[in-house]
């Protein structure tokens, strides 16, 4: 004889009833992020007219829908006539080349030294901690504007600062993974074993954070992004004629007093959205991945 | 006939329900216990077993993940499961409080102890600051520790392991409560306090009338402080009684297995028993008793049934099937116990 | 805890050492670090006086003293464009700065604190689900995108607030809210996680168990307690804050050491560059370190498990 319980409402079952590893994907912003790397990689087929070039006769024009705009410039004009829509579309493949390359840069070198630090330890460790500590005391933005005040600006150097100012939040989180992986069995039985200590890095701790590199990847793409459209912003970004979004709103800012908005505001919608759909993305990948990343 | 029990809990279940529902885990399940005024009950089992659980939902403050599915809480002759959250909210603490069982995280190491001892008499009485602070002082004393007028002033990392767990009791006893529970209170404390502890204990009980529950692992607490135990296994309650009667001849497997595995100066035997396996997972209970795994005397009907409850006279109950009646190893009286017994497994 | 404060105290001197070494060489890594500290248009003679002055033409770590040493009496070399040291401009300055900074401080701490505990309070309801669109909104959202769009509503649109220069409330209003918000979203998260944290203490429980109205519980007993972690930052944060203002103070012409810097590298005047950097860096480390201090000063713990 059991005793009797009253029945337990269970929850109806979701309508998208994905694979369980599937679940919870974040569609839109997946989408987003494939929608700006496809218009990047096309840019030079979809965008109506050049970027670089504009008439100044049809300078500040505003978007189609409002008065005095044309289907001939969906999103306006700037302030040397040259098509918003062009310029925003080539943006995002500036945005694209640079925030990716310093990611995996940021990502590549942080991890490497993130590795060499937390397996080898004793004083290699302590220098690459401590240089680490030191340069993470410098904003990220303050570190760039240095950086690119001294070498000047250009695509491949604001890559290379980039680079340069983000490794240290990959070598300290891929540190403390190193040092609760060394305490792992198979790590063990490999030292046991006399394998050298390159191949242990390379063969059996490299493989294990690749994960947390990863989701921290995609945690970074958003910050990189950000920090890039401010140097542009700020004029030490990308330099023009290439279109950059942030440049795009710091050219803007003149027309704003009079009342010309696009210019300002759909480039900042553009890093808004990209932005977002990186961080939810990573988000995601956080859970699925690792749930021991949650405290990123 | 029965004398009129403080706290009657009848075929009690809260389970834990996961969100979507799927998973079940019955923490507390057909409990049926009763206490009088004055009486010390002594709850044993292992980690797990659904004591300190138990001892959450007499007081409703289960997480919300959690919830009471049936049975009856009767305490004063009240059902507790009907009162409402403001008028719970008034039985803790001022008619049943409860002390838990690790003294430095249950202080708030921001407050002073006059301010937290206080805290329950300002609340439930609506004592002034002063008069509170009086009181505390006064409780303070009472639980001996020394100086009080200085101790109440103080801070809660500002006292040893011992003291703290005495203000804890200090606060348990502000309002006067008739019940007390008490999850664990010496497991963190030094072997060398605890008996103080304890003795304190029964003073306090027997000065104020109070009604202990005592929550434990430890049957060596339970032999010198309790004069009822209830044993419980996998959330349910497993055999009860008068503690003498149960040491002396325990019903249920697990009861003897716990016994069996204290080592005592007289035992001559070569190795201690132990209870072999783990215990089970809430959420997928094997069919049948629970114990049944583990259990050496275990037979067929161990594994397929789950057995209910069985009077065994003397006002002890035990839920297995080695004593049911038709098996014939134990009488068939049945006795006031506590309060009305869940089924007699009558074939 | 002596020991504490000398081992802290030489870390921070280290990350100081560190720090200005990073900048030393970086300056000089560009193979002709005359051409950064000297004048546009400056002739020959100008530039071989300065090379010797600054000793580039001798071994790096003599230059790395005359670096060191330069700094630590106070000279931090002469802005071109302003033709005064460096120095007393930053400290002109950073009044405004701290001025502005302090005003977000206080808006990111008014918003982010209570919607933070709301969000612990009742987790997975709507406070928190909207605490999280703020969150991620605080994040994705770029400083100078705020600004613009806030200038966009209350100065063309509506006229209500001026959009640039500073000396009256309302100057400081959309400068404060454009720099807090970030902020704002920090502090909202940090405060919902050590909520949610001190409300699975045992004393909270303790508290439930007393009889404590629930008001009670999480006003006294829980806030107090998860408040320690979000002040701790805050203070941190008013540091970080003043030095990551350079955007938002570019955006809105607020005369503080952000515009300074920005007018650093506009103005491709290198000295005021520097030392805003460095300046920035010390001042970052420098409060960590105080910071560390007073946490031990006030809670024993951390001196022991140091």
């Amino acid at each position: 004889m059991t005793i009797a319980t009253r029945p337990i409402a269970v929850a109806p079952r979701s309508l998208f009833a994905f694979p369980r590893w599937l679940e919870g994907f974040p569609i839109t912003p997946a989408l987003i992020l494939l929608l700006i790397a496809f218009v990047a990689v096309f840019a030079d087929v979809l965008a109506p007219y050049d970027p670089q070039i504009g008439s100044l006769r049809l300078r500040y024009r505003p978007p189609a829908w409002q008065d005095g705009g044309s289907m001939a410039h969906l999103l306006g004009t700037d302030h040397v006539g040259r098509d918003v829509l062009s310029r925003l579309i080539f943006g995002a493949r500036v945005s694209m080349v640079v925030g990716l390359t310093a990611v995996l840069f940021a990502g590549a070198v942080g991890t490497i030294l993130g590795i060499v630090s937390g397996y080898l330890g004793g004083w290699v460790d302590q220098v690459i901690m401590r240089v680490s500590d030191a340069w993470l005391a410098l904003p990220a933005l303050t570190f760039a504007i240095f950086l690119a005040a001294i070498v000047g600006p250009s695509e491949l150097n604001i890559i290379i600062i980039l680079g340069l100012v983000y490794w240290t939040r990959y070598a300290r989180v891929i540190r403390g993974e190193v040092l609760s992986l060394k305490q792992r069995e198979f790590v063990r039985l490999a030292i046991v074993a006399g394998c050298p200590k390159r191949v242990i890095m390379w063969r059996h701790i490299l493989p294990n954070v690749l994960n947390s590199a990863v989701v921290l990847g995609t945690l970074m793409l958003g910050v990189v992004i950000v920090t890039e459209a401010a140097l542009s912003f700020l004029g030490v970004g990308v330099p023009p004629p290439k279109p950059a979004w942030g440049l795009m709103m710091a050219d803007g800012k003149q027309g704003l007093m009079v009342g010309h908005w696009w210019l300002s505001v759909l480039p900042g919608i553009c890093i808004m959205l990209m932005v977002l759909s990186a961080n939810l993305l990573g988000d995601w990948l956080r859970v699925k991945l690792d749930p021991q990343l949650r405290q990123l | 006939m029965s004398k009129e029990l403080l706290l009657s809990l009848e075929n009690l279940s809260a389970h834990y329900v996961s969100q979507q529902g799927e998973r079940v885990v019955r923490a507390v399940d057909g409990v049926t216990l009763g206490l009088g005024a004055g009486e010390t009950l002594g709850i044993v089992g292992e980690s797990g077993s659904g004591k300190s659980t138990l001892a959450l939902t007499i007081l409703r403050l289960l997480p919300p993940a959690a919830r009471i599915v049936s049975g009856r809480m009767m305490f004063e002759g009240e059902n507790l499961l009907d009162k409402s959250d403001t008028e719970m909210r008034r039985v803790r603490g001022k008619r049943i409080a409860m002390i838990l069982q690790d003294p430095m995280a249950s202080l708030n190491p921001l407050f002073s102890i006059g301010n937290q001892v206080g805290e329950p008499i300002r609340v439930h009485e609506g004592a002034s600051r002063g008069s509170a602070w009086e009181r505390a002082v006064g409780l303070l004393k009472s639980v001996r520790i020394a100086s009080p007028e200085t101790r109440v002033t103080q801070f809660p990392h500002e006292m040893s392991g011992g003291m703290r767990q005495r203000i804890v009791g200090a606060i348990g006893i502000s309002c006067e409560p008739r019940l007390l529970i008490a999850d664990e209170p010496t497991t963190s404390l030094d072997l060398t306090i605890q008996a103080q502890y304890l003795n304190l204990l029964r003073d306090l009980q027997r000065e104020h009338g109070l009604a202990l529950i005592f929550i434990t692992h430890n049957l060596g607490i339970v032999a010198k402080m309790c004069d009822q135990l209830a044993v419980m296994y996998a959330g349910r309650v497993v055999e009860q009684g008068p503690v003498s009667r149960i040491f002396t001849a325990p019903a249920h497997p697990y009861t003897k297995a716990l016994l069996g595995s204290i080592p005592r100066m007289t035992d001559n035997r070569e190795q201690l028993t132990a209870i072999e396996g783990q215990p089970p997972d809430l959420a997928s209970l094997p069919p049948g008793c629970a114990f049944a795994p583990r259990c050496p005397a275990a037979f067929d009907r161990c594994h397929a049934e789950e057995p209910p409850e069985f009077a065994l006279g003397e006002g002890r109950t035990a839920r297995c099937w080695l004593v049911a009646p038709d098996t014939g190893t134990a009488a068939n009286t049945r006795t006031e116990a506590n309060g009305p017994t869940i089924g007699s497994g009558v074939t | 805890m002596k020991q504490y404060i000398i081992r802290r105290a030489g870390y921070s001197l280290l990350s100081l050492f560190l720090l200005s070494l990073t900048i030393f060489l970086f300056v000089r890594v560009t193979g002709d670090p005359a051409s950064l500290l000297v004048e546009p248009g400056a002739s020959q003679d100008d530039i071989d006086n300065l090379r010797h002055q600054f000793g580039l033409d001798q071994p790096l770590w003599v230059q790395f003293w005359l670096f060191l040493r330069s700094f630590l009496t106070g000279d931090l070399g002469h802005s071109f464009y302003y033709r005064t040291p460096v120095l007393d401009l930053y400290f002109e300055r950073l009044p405004n700065s701290l001025l502005l900074a302090s005003v977000a401080m206080v808006l990111s701490l008014v918003i982010g604190i209570p919607s933070g505990v709301l969000a612990a309070v009742r987790v997975g309801g709507f406070w928190d689900n909207a605490g999280k669109v703020f969150t991620l909104l605080g994040l994705s959202l770029p400083s100078f995108f705020i600004g613009l769009v806030l200038i966009l509503f209350f100065t063309v649109y509506l006229g209500w607030l001026p959009s640039s220069g500073s000396g009256t409330a309302a100057h400081v209003v959309m400068p404060a809210f454009t720099l807090g918000w970030y902020f704002a979203a920090a502090h909202m998260r940090l405060t919902r996680s050590s909520m949610l944290e001190v409300l699975g203490s045992e004393y909270v429980k303790l508290a439930r168990l007393k009889g404590l109205p629930e008001a009670l519980v999480i006003g006294k007993h829980a806030f107090k307690n998860a408040l320690i972690p979000v002040i701790t930052l805050a203070g941190i944060n008013l540091v970080v804050m003043i030095n990551v203002a350079v955007v938002v103070e570019t955006v809105f012409a607020w005369p503080g050491i952000g515009r300074l810097l920005y007018e650093g590298i506009t103005f491709r005047d290198f000295p005021i560059v520097q030392t805003v950097v460095v300046l920035g860096g010390s001042m970052i480390i420098l409060v960590n370190l105080f910071v560390d201090i007073l946490y031990a000063m006030i809670d024993p713990r951390i001196r022991l498990e140091s």
